[in-house]
Order: C-alpha cells, then structure tokens, then sequence
C-alpha cells in the first residue's frame, strides 16, 4: 500500500505535558486501582463492623494524638506539594530541587508517626478481626506513602544529576505531585474509619 | 429433564417453565439463524430500507427479551415466596455437618436430653421439619434433592431450612459443597415414616444401647472399651463417651455405614473397622490396630447394636 | 522545547520509503541472541510469547480435564486418590481462569489494540515486558507445586475456612493466592497500557465513534480488570495474612467471616468473567463484517451493549451465593439483575444476527466458529439465565449444571471466537495462512465433541450429581452418562490437538498471506504480514470507522517524525488530534531482572513476611534500574 501524506506532525512538540502525556494517564489509572483498593477494604471494614456485636471489638478505640498529628501533617503536605508541582510546570529547577527536598522530609515524618500510630491502637492483628482490618487499612495506606516517598527521594536525586532539566522530568515530578496528592485524600476516609467509626 | 420431585414440586414446575421458556428462545435464535444463513442472496444488502427494517426488528427483539426476563424474574420471585411460606414447624432437627459426615441431634421431648443419631435422617410425613443447620469445620451444604433446595451450612452461621415430605419413602441427602478429601462421601438418608413408625423410631433411638447377648459380642464390646474407639464414639448406657466419632448406641439399625458409603452389614462394619482409610481415604477415623479375632468381635458388638 | 533542531534530527519527510524502512527497522529492531530476546518490548513479540503461553497453558489445563474424565468414566474408580483429584480439578479451574482465559484475552488485546489504532507500540511497553515475565514465573510456580504434590486442593474459588489456616495445613493454599498475585499483577499492567494506548495513542482523527468493536471491547475489558482485580488481590493478600501471621478476617470465632470470603471473591469473580467474554465479543463483531462482506450493523448498539454489560457485572456476585442462606429480598435483587444481564447479551446476539442476514455468508473456518459460537454461547447463556433464578439455583447450585453452564460460555463463549481470531490474526501474526481443510476438520471435531461433553452434564446436574467428587457409587444413575461424556471428551480434544497440529505446521509452511487476505477494513491489514518492528512506515490517519476500503490502495498517513528515536504520536481523547510526538521506551533487560526480584519475594513472603520487607530492596533497585534515564534519544524533550 502507498502511502498519501496528509498531516504534518514535524511541529507537535516532543513531549506532552499533563493530560496529554501517557504517564498522566497511567499515573490516574494506578490511582484507579488503589483507589478501588480503599475503597473496598473500608467496605470490608463496614462489613465486619457491621456484623460485630460491640464495635471495636474488645478494645478502646485507638488514641487520638498520633493519627490526628499524622493527618494535620499530611494535610498541611498538600501546599509545598502543589507548589512543587507548580515550579515543575513552571520548569524552576532550583525551586523544583529544593521542593523534592522538602517532600522528602514532610514524607518521613508521617511515617515516624505512622510507626507511634501502630502502638496507639491498643490492639494486635491477630487478636480479633477488628485488629486484623486496623492494622490492613494502616498498613495498605503505610505501603502508599513508603513507595511515594521512596520516589520523591529518587525524582530528588535525579534532579540534582544531569538528566535533571527535561519537560520530562519535570512531568515526572507533576505527577509525583499528583499521587502524593491521592495518597493524602486516601487517608482521610481511611482517618474517618480508624478513629470516627471505632467511637459511634 | 427433570426426575424427582416432592415438597420440591413448587420448584420442579419453576424449574420446568424456565428451561421450557428458555429452549423456545435458543430455538427461535437459531431458527433465526440458520434462516439467514440459508436465504439466497445475490450481494450483500446494506441499502437504508434494509437498515431500517433491521433496526426495527431488533428493537422489536430486545423489547421482548426484556419482557421475558422480566417475566422469569417475578415467577422465580412468586416460588421463592411460596417456598417460604411454612406455617409453624412441628419438629425441630439440629443438624451438624462436619468432615465428613453428619450429626442429627433429635430432642425427643422437653425434660430428656436430645438423642443423636447420624447420617440418616428419619421425618414424618406431611410435617413441616424444621432443619438447623451449623457446620462444625468448614462449609457443608444439605441437599435433598426431592425434598428441597440445598441451603449451605457455615461456621459461625446458623441456616434454618424447613421440610416437608408429602410420600414416605427414602431419599438420598448429599453434601453439595465442596469440603474437602471425603466431599464425594458425604451422603445420608432420608427416611419419611407415618406417623407410628416415626414415633416407633424416636422411641427406640431415644433408648440406651442393649447389652449383648451373645458371646462374642460381649467380647467385642470390652475390646471396643479398651481400645482407642470409645475415645472416640459415644455408645449410650455404656462408658463410651467420645464425641468426635458418630453416635454409635443405635449403628446397626442405620442403612448405611460411613456417611453413605456401604450398606450397614455385618461384613461391611468389619470392612470398616479393619481400615477405614482404604474404604474412605482421608477419613477422620484411623486405622485402629486389632487382631482378626478382635475384630470379629467388635463387629459381632456392632450389629447387635440396633 | 528543542522543536527548532528539527534541521538535524532525520525525519520521515522526503526519503524514499524503502530507505525509510530501513532506519526505522534500525530504531525499532531488538538486538539478536538471548540478551536481545530477553530485553525486547516489542508488543508483537512479547503479546505473542504471551499468547503461545496461554496456549501452552490450555494444553496442560485440557490434559488436567482429560485425567478428571478418566476418573470419572466409571463409579468408584481408583485411577487417581481424592487428593490428586482435588488438586487436578482446581489446578484445572485455576489454570483455565488465570493462565489461560484471561492472558490468552489480555495478550490478543496486547497484539491487536496499538494495530488496530494505528500505533507503533503499546503505551509502556517495558511494563508490558514484565507484565509476561511476571505472568511465566506464575504459572511455572503453580505448575511446579502440582508436579511437587503440593498444588493447591481447595477450588479454583478456594473458600475458606477449607483453604484458612485451620484445614489446610501446608503451603498449598498460599501457593494458589500468591499464584493468583503473580497474575493479578500482570493483568492489572496489561489493563493499565491498554487504557492508556487506546486513550492517548489512536491514530489522528479515530474519534470515539471510529474506534474498532474490538478495541472497545478490549477498552471494557481493561477497565474490569482495574476496578475488579483489587478484590482479588486484596483477598488473596488476607487470606496469606491469616494463614501465616495470625489475622482473623476469615475466623468467625474472633469475629471474621467465612462469607466475607464469597463476597469478595465474586465481586472479582462475576467480572471475571465477562472480562473473558467481553473480548470474544470484540473478536466476534470484528471477525465477522469479512466474511459477509457487509460492515457490522449496530456499532453504537453494540458499544453501549459492551459498556452496559461491564457496568452491571460489578451488581451481580451474590448470584453465586444464592445458597448460603442471605436474606430473601436481597437475593432476589440479584436474581433481576443478573437477568437483565441478558439484555445487552441479546443486542449483541441480535446485531451479528442481523449483520448474517443481511450479508452473504463465506464459509471460512472462523465464520464456521462464530457461527458454533452464536448457537452455543446462547444456549449457555439461557442456562445462565435459568441458574439466575433463586430458586432454581438451589436444586442445581454446585452440580454438574452449572458445570454444563460454565462450559457453554467459557468455551462455546469465548474459546470458540478465540479459536476463530486465531485462525483470522494468524496470516497476520505469521504471514501465512491456516490450512482451510484442517481447520474444519478441527471445527466440526471440536463443535460436536464439545456438545456431547457438555451437553449431557445438564442432565447429570438434574439427576442431582454434584461437582468436585472423585468418584460416585454404582447404585446412582450416573454411570452410562459419565463413561458417555468421558468418550466425548476424547473427541474434544482430537479436535484441539488438530487445531494445534495446524497451528504448528501452517507456522513453519503455510501459504504465504500477503498483507491483508480478508479484505477486512481495520488498520492492522494496513501494514505487511507479520508488521514489522515499528508496525507502520507512517502513521495512518482515519476519517471513517473502516479505514481500509476495499480496491483503494493508497493510505493517508502523519509524516514528521523523527527516525533515529522511537517516535509514535500522542492524540487526544475524544478526538484523536494530535498532540505530541512522543518516546516509546528502549529495550531493557530491567524488566526482566524486576520482575525476577518481584517474583522471589512473593514466593519467599509465602514461608515468613519478613521476606516482604528484605525481598523489595531489590524489587526497588531493579526498578531504578528500569527508571533511571540512560540519556538515549528517547529521553530527549
Ligand atoms: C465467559 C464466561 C461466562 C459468561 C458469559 C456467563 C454468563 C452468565 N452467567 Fe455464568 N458463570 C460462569 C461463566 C460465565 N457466565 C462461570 C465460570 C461460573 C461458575 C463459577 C464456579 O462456580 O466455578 C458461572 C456461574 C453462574 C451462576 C452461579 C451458578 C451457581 O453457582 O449456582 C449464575 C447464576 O446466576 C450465572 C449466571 C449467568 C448469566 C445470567 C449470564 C448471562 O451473561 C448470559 C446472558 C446471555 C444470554 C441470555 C444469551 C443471549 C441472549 C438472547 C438471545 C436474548 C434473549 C434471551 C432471553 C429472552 C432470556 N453464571
Ligand atoms: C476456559 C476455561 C475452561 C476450559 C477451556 C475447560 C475445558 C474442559 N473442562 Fe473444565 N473447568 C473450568 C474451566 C474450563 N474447563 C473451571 C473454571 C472449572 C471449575 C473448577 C473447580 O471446580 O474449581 C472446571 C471444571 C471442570 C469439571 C468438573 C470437575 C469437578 O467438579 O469435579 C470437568 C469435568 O468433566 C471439566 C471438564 C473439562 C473438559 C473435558 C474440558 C475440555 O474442553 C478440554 C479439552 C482438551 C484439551 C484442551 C486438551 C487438548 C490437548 C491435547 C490433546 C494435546 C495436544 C498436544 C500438543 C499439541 C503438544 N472441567
Ligand atoms: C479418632 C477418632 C476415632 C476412633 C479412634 C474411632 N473412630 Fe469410628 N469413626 C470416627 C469418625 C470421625 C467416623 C465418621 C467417619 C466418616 O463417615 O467420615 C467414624 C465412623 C465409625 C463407624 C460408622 C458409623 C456411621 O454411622 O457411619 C463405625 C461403625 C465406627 N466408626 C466404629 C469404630 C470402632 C469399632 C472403632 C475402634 C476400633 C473406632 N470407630 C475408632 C472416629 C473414630
Ligand atoms: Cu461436606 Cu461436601
Ligand atoms: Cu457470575
């Protein structure tokens, strides 16, 4: 077959930016999935609730300080993220630089947190089922932000190495950004959950 | 199609009108189908009258595919009502399924404490029975297939299904879900009596065992003492008192042996007794060493036990 | 941007082709030798490793059917133990299900889909790379494990408590969940570039209504596979989490649930298996127009049909639990909704109906398996219908009924059109053609074997026979008719093994295909047989929902794009304009060692979860590998 040119594509530009960029798209899709995950472990948390006698069974509710520290800090995350991602639109690579840097930081103090929130649930995974689901749901969302943070640290550090300034690393970052986002929105019904519904 | 049927009847025409409605439309889609493949035609159509006439037809189609549907729907609706709508059972059965065979626990009357039996279940005819259904182990499901429906038994969940027989006879009961090594042996009859012959039974089920009478079973009866077994079988007005083994005081007068598995004769309990792991492999009665003069006693013991 | 460097970039303006294809060759070619096999992410080779997988896969499950049959030609037969039987009969689901169906499915979708939409790759296609590996190292696990004597022996739905902690002692459960991971987690990457390739990659100007049935259905698909999988994997997880460090989700006496198991389950399961059928309908409506020379009627019917149909999978699990005792309202909610199901079954139906009628019929070895399709999906379908009634179901739940009904549509439903997109693609995927005589020796062989088999398994279940037993006593009725559908099994699979003998031998010297045998009308006839490396010389652009028309040999293409780097196009998502010239990935060996390193903790993390800690240090490090850029064309902007 021959071909018959018809369009022109020598001026499109060589990289998309946010929604036209595949990884934007495959970053939303991962999204989808782990969203679907939440959503369906906080089902299975209703579920067993909803089948116990007493709820939390054979505990006291989990204490208050650890998650509510953790989730003020993640909340207040959301800023110095969106302006990273911002400066990545942006292309400001020394701002970019010094933003990775700090959502390093602002990841691993949830996860200290994280780690005093484990001993304030007054309750084991293998005690009862009650346990079990606590301990999945922090665990599910711990797994988030460890990853998140493990690319925070690497999108650093290549953006302190020679590939750093390329639309692509910055789109990188933009959806680093993104996720980090989702990760922060996942943990507030997960918040509701652990410590609203365990004092009905 | 179908066989059986009873207090299944209810289900029996559902199950009739649906595969009848249900063959019609795969005819009629077939019919449809081979009419088009067998029309002579010279080209392809694909002029807009054709189109139209095809876009009508097959809303035409769909409209009456939801109307069936919808009429599939309320009759399976209606049964399902119909089915649930018992009056007051008159007799209450506890049944335990465990691996794998199955517990029935009888409460005679009020002041007595229950009688249990196992793997065959006698009702009286024309009486709703009220089944509680719990699984000691892992899901079970009871199945009488001319009876009823199969409801499934959970650990941790109480079922209730309730029966009614509407012709003595015997039926076969099976376990329909799957539970493991044995799942396939897991049977057990139904025996639906008038009225004096159920109460007949209860009466000489509700007895303690009898004592031997002949020789040799008396023999059978002290090793089946000294062995491993009564740690196992409860054997009523003796000392054996295990429970993790059926209810052994009536065994003989049962018609099967093993959940199903052989016919309750002499030769088969000591097929049995000699190795139930050959007979049923996974069972959880072991292979209990006995030398063949023992072992011709405690079948001897067994069979008396009507 | 570096736009304006375009003066010393090559462009694929004014050359010749031939020499045009010769420097695309040179960007998209994968190195020769093992190093070059292994590292390939060319979609073509890796979704056809896949599918000979699959197939592989097929064999072994058949042969699993076939040692069942054996069993149960005759009552009381000693040919196999229960617990072999048990394990054969659920490594046969499992294998069926997540070895075969679905990857068979997802990697049709991952050879056709960037074809179909005029790309020159999937979208990340190194994901695609491991997404196979992934998938081999899964099933050579389980496989292993059978041949270890330690196979999972609890189903291929593995209820608990029967597979929990308690009563089943040993690995073999956690070998079926971790097994179940293992193919979760490369559908869901096949999915993820699926969605991404058909929303970002479609050729200029294929708008949302010039998407191929196929492509759509594929779309459905995927997005089943991302909302349903995490279901799965979120119960296989729990339920390795009860085994082997304690929890309780599944006890019932520290307040677990056995039924929360069933819930979950099927909330994957049900879609499940319309993410097996789904795809088949692709392959139907595609498969068809060619060989009645008329265009499919009813495109938009039977897009919203496919769309329809994903929606309301998700609304019907509990339809496999309508014997564990729920409330009767609830129950028959389900009931309803899993009829209604047969509504956009019927638009379906009625389309090709429609499309039959008003063409004319060439008889070629895949209209003769659509047309064994039509007749047998339907009936499998009414069966579905009639198990969809409570009451109904409770006589044949767990019986060979339901067996009779699966059957019917996973092979009258979605094996048959597989088997016709197979002989259709395979002049594609090989250049050359399936032989004709064969093929309808294997049609006709698999066609009346398949319903002497399955057909009497209907009567079976209603005799009361139930599922999952080794053996049955001489005094049932079930005898004759089980030696009956065990002898038809073997005709069943003389009609398979024709099936792969042709498969086989037209590989090594069928007649050449040329580049588009059928005369079809979408994109993937468009490019030689089979496509080379870089699937398009140019990109084509589409202004209809057949871009191939039939005696037209000239192809409006996209030119102005760069030869010496990957370049494929970035369109947009309703219109398909064109947005970007974007980079498709390099070979690599990453995926490669990622997914080994992912693929020795799961199975680590079966014996202690600290493996789940020590084992993703190098899952992390391999994943930078794959990451970090390397500075090639490619990851210039
Ligand atoms: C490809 C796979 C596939 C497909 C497409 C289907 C399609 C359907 N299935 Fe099936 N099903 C399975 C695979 C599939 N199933 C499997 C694997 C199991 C068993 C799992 C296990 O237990 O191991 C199962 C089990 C199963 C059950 C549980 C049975 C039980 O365990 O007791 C039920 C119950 O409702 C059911 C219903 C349906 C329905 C209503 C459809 C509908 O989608 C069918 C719709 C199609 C039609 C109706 C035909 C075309 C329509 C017309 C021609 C229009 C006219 C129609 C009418 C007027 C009615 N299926
Ligand atoms: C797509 C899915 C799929 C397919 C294709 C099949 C195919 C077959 N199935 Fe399967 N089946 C299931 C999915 C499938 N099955 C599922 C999900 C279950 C439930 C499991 C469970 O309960 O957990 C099941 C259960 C099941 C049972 C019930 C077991 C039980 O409950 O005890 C039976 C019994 O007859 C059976 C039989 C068969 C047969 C005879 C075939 C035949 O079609 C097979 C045909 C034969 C072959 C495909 C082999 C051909 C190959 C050769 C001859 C070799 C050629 C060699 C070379 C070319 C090198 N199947
Ligand atoms: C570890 C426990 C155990 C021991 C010891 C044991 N049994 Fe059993 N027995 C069982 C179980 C469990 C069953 C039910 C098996 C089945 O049907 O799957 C059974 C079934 C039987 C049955 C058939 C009852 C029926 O109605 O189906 C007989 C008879 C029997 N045992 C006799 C004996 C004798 C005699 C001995 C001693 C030699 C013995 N058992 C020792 C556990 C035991
Ligand atoms: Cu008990 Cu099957
Ligand atoms: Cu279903």
């Amino acid at each position: 077959m021959k071909d018959r040119i018809v369009l022109d594509a020598s001026a499109l530009p060589m990289h998309g930016m946010g929604a036209a960029s595949p990884t934007w798209w495959a970053t939303c899709a991962f999204m989808l999935i782990e969203g679907s995950g939440f959503a369906l472990a906080i089902a299975v948390y209703l579920y067993l609730m909803s089948l116990a006698p007493s709820w939390p069974m054979e505990a006291p509710p989990p204490d208050l300080w650890a998650g509510t520290w953790l989730t003020l800090m993640l909340i207040a995350s959301v800023v110095p993220n969106v302006l990273v991602s911002r400066w990545a639109h942006r292309r400001d690579l020394r701002k970019v630089q010094v933003g990775l840097v700090v959502m390093t930081m602002l990841g691993i103090i949830p996860l200290v947190l994280r780690a005093f929130e484990f001993t304030t649930l007054h309750i084991r995974w293998d005690d009862n089922a009650y346990g079990s689901i606590v301990w999945m749901l922090l665990g599910l969302h711990t797994t988030h932000i460890l990853t998140d943070v493990v690319d925070t640290v690497v999108l650093a550090c290549l953006m302190f190495s020679r590939h750093a300034d390329n639309t692509r690393r910055y789109g990188d970052v933009q959806d680093n950004c993104m996720y980090w986002n989702f990760v922060v929105v996942a943990w507030l019904p997960l918040y509701g959950c652990i410590y609203g519904l365990a004092r009905l | 199609l179908n066989t059986h049927g009873h207090s299944a009847d209810a289900l029996r025409d559902l199950i009739i009108l649906i595969t009848v409605v249900c063959t019609v439309v795969w005819l009629m889609v077939v019919g449809f189908l081979l009419w088009a493949l067998a029309r002579r035609r010279e080209v392809p159509r694909r002029d807009s009258d054709t189109e139209r006439k095809m876009a009508l037809s097959i809303r035409l189609a769909i409209a009456a595919t939801i109307l069936t549907v919808a009429g599939l729907t309320i009759a399976s609706f209606y049964t399902t009502r119909d089915l649930n709508s018992s009056n007051g059972a008159s007799l209450t059965v506890r049944v335990k399924a465990q691996q794998w065979w199955w517990q029935f626990a009888y409460q005679a009357s009020d002041q007595e404490p229950p009688f249990l039996t196992a793997n065959e279940l006698h009702i009286p005819v024309n009486k709703d029975v009220r089944l509680e259904l719990e699984a000691l182990d892992v899901i079970h499901s009871l199945w009488i297939p001319s009876l009823a429906g199969k409801l499934d038994m959970i650990p941790g969940r109480k079922n209730i299904i309730t029966i009614r027989a509407t012709r003595p006879g015997i039926y076969r009961g099976q376990c329909a879900e799957f539970c493991g090594l044995q799942h396939s042996h897991m049977a057990f009859v139904v025996v639906v009596e008038e009225g004096a012959a159920y109460q007949r039974w209860v009466a000489a089920q509700a007895a303690p065992a009898v004592e031997p009478a002949m020789a040799e079973a008396s023999a059978g009866k002290a090793v089946f003492m000294s062995k491993p077994c009564a740690a196992c079988h409860t054997i009523r007005g003796t000392s054996a008192t295990g429970t993790s083994g059926p209810d052994l005081t009536h065994v003989a007068s049962r018609r099967t042996i093993g959940a199903g598995l052989l016919e309750t004769t002499r030769g088969s309990l000591a097929a049995w007794i000699a190795d139930p792991q050959t007979l049923k492999p996974g069972s959880n009665m072991p292979l209990v060493p006995l030398t063949s003069d023992e072992l011709r006693q405690i079948s001897a013991y067994m069979e008396e036990l009507r | 941007m570096t736009r304006d460097q375009g003066a010393r970039v090559p462009l694929d303006v004014d050359i010749s082709d031939a020499e045009l294809e010769r420097q695309l060759k040179e960007t998209w070619s994968s190195k020769p030798g093992l190093w070059g096999a292994i590292s390939t992410v060319d979609h073509k080779v890796v979704a056809g490793r896949y599918i000979a997988t699959a197939f592989v896969f097929l064999i072994l499950g058949g042969l699993l059917a076939m040692a069942m049959r054996l069993q149960l030609s005759q009552p009381e037969a000693r040919f196999i133990n229960p617990d072999r039987y048990n394990q054969i009969f659920t490594m046969h689901g499992s294998t069926m299900m997540f070895l075969f169906a679905v990857p068979v499915m997802e990697a049709m979708a991952a050879y056709l889909v960037p074809l179909m939409v005029g790309t020159r790759n999937i979208a990340f296609p190194r994901l695609n790379a491991f997404s196979y590996w992934i998938f081999l190292f899964g099933g050579i696990l389980i496989w292993v494990a059978f041949a270890l004597d330690t196979a999972p022996d609890v189903g291929w739905f593995a209820y608990v408590p029967l597979a929990g902690p308690q009563y089943a002692p040993g690995k073999r459960a956690d070998l079926w969940a971790q097994m179940i991971t293992f193919t979760e987690v490369a559908a869901l990457a096949v999915a993820v570039e699926i969605v991404v390739t058909v929303f970002k990659q479609r050729a200029p100007g294929m708008s949302l209504d010039r998407i191929p049935v196929l492509v759509w259905a594929m779309l459905v698909m995927s997005f089943l596979v991302i909302m349903a999988m995490p279901a799965i994997m979120f119960s296989s997880t729990t339920l390795i989490l009860d085994r082997l460090v304690g929890t309780h989700f599944y006890n019932p006496a520290e307040g677990g649930d056995a039924l929360l198991w069933q819930h979950l389950f099927w909330f994957f399961g049900h879609p499940e298996v319309y993410i097996i059928f789904l795809p088949a309908v692709g392959m139907v409506s595609t498969i068809l127009p060619a060989f009645v020379g008329r265009p499919l009627f009813g495109y938009m019917l039977l897009v919203m049909a496919l769309i329809t149909t994903g929606v309301l999978s998700f609304g019907l699990w509990v339809h496999h639990m309508f014997t564990v005792g729920l409330p009767r309202v609830g129950e028959s909610f389900f009931t309803a909704s899993s009829m209604s199901i047969a509504v956009p079954a019927g638009i379906q139906i009625f389309c090709w109906l429609a499309t039959l009628w008003a063409g004319k019929p060439v008889y070629k070895t895949p209209l003769l398996f659509i047309l064994g399709f039509i007749v047998t999906f339907v009936m499998g379908g009414m069966t579905g219908v009639m198990v969809a009634s409570v009451p109904f179901d409770t006589q044949v739940h767990d019986t060979y009924f339901v067996v009779a009904h699966f059957h019917y549509v996973l092979i009258g439903g979605a094996v048959f059109p597989l088997i016709a997109a197979v002989y259709y693609w395979f002049p594609k995927m090989t250049g050359r053609m399936m032989s004709e005589r064969l093929g309808r020796w294997s049609f006709w062989l698999i066609f009346c074997g398949f319903h002497l088999t399955f057909f009497p398994m209907h009567i079976l279940g209603l005799w009361g026979m139930p599922r999952r037993i080794y053996t049955y006593q001489p005094e049932l009725p079930w005898t004759s008719l089980n030696l009956f559908v065990s002898l038809s099994a073997l005709v069943l699979a003389g009609g398979f093994l024709v099936f792969f003998v042709n498969a086989i031998r037209s590989w090594r010297n069928g007649l050449p295909a040329g580049s588009n045998p059928w005369g079809a009308a979408t994109l993937e006839w468009a490019t030689s047989s089979p496509p080379p490396p870089y699937n398009f010389r140019r990109i084509p652009v589409v202004s209809s929902l057949d871009p191939l028309t039939p005696g037209e040999n000239e192809l409006p293409v996209v030119a102005g794009l760069r030869t010496d780097r990957r370049e494929l196009l970035v369109t947009s998502v309703v219109e398909a304009l064109p947005q970007a010239r974007e980079s498709s990935t390099t070979d690599s060996v990453w995926p490669f060692w990622a997914a080994v390193a992912t693929s020795v903790m799961l199975v680590w993390s079966i014996f202690t979860p600290w493996a789940v800690v020590w084992g993703s240090i190098p899952v992390a490090i391999t994943l930078i590998g794959w990451f970090w850029p390397k500075g090639s064309p490619e990851d210039e902007s």
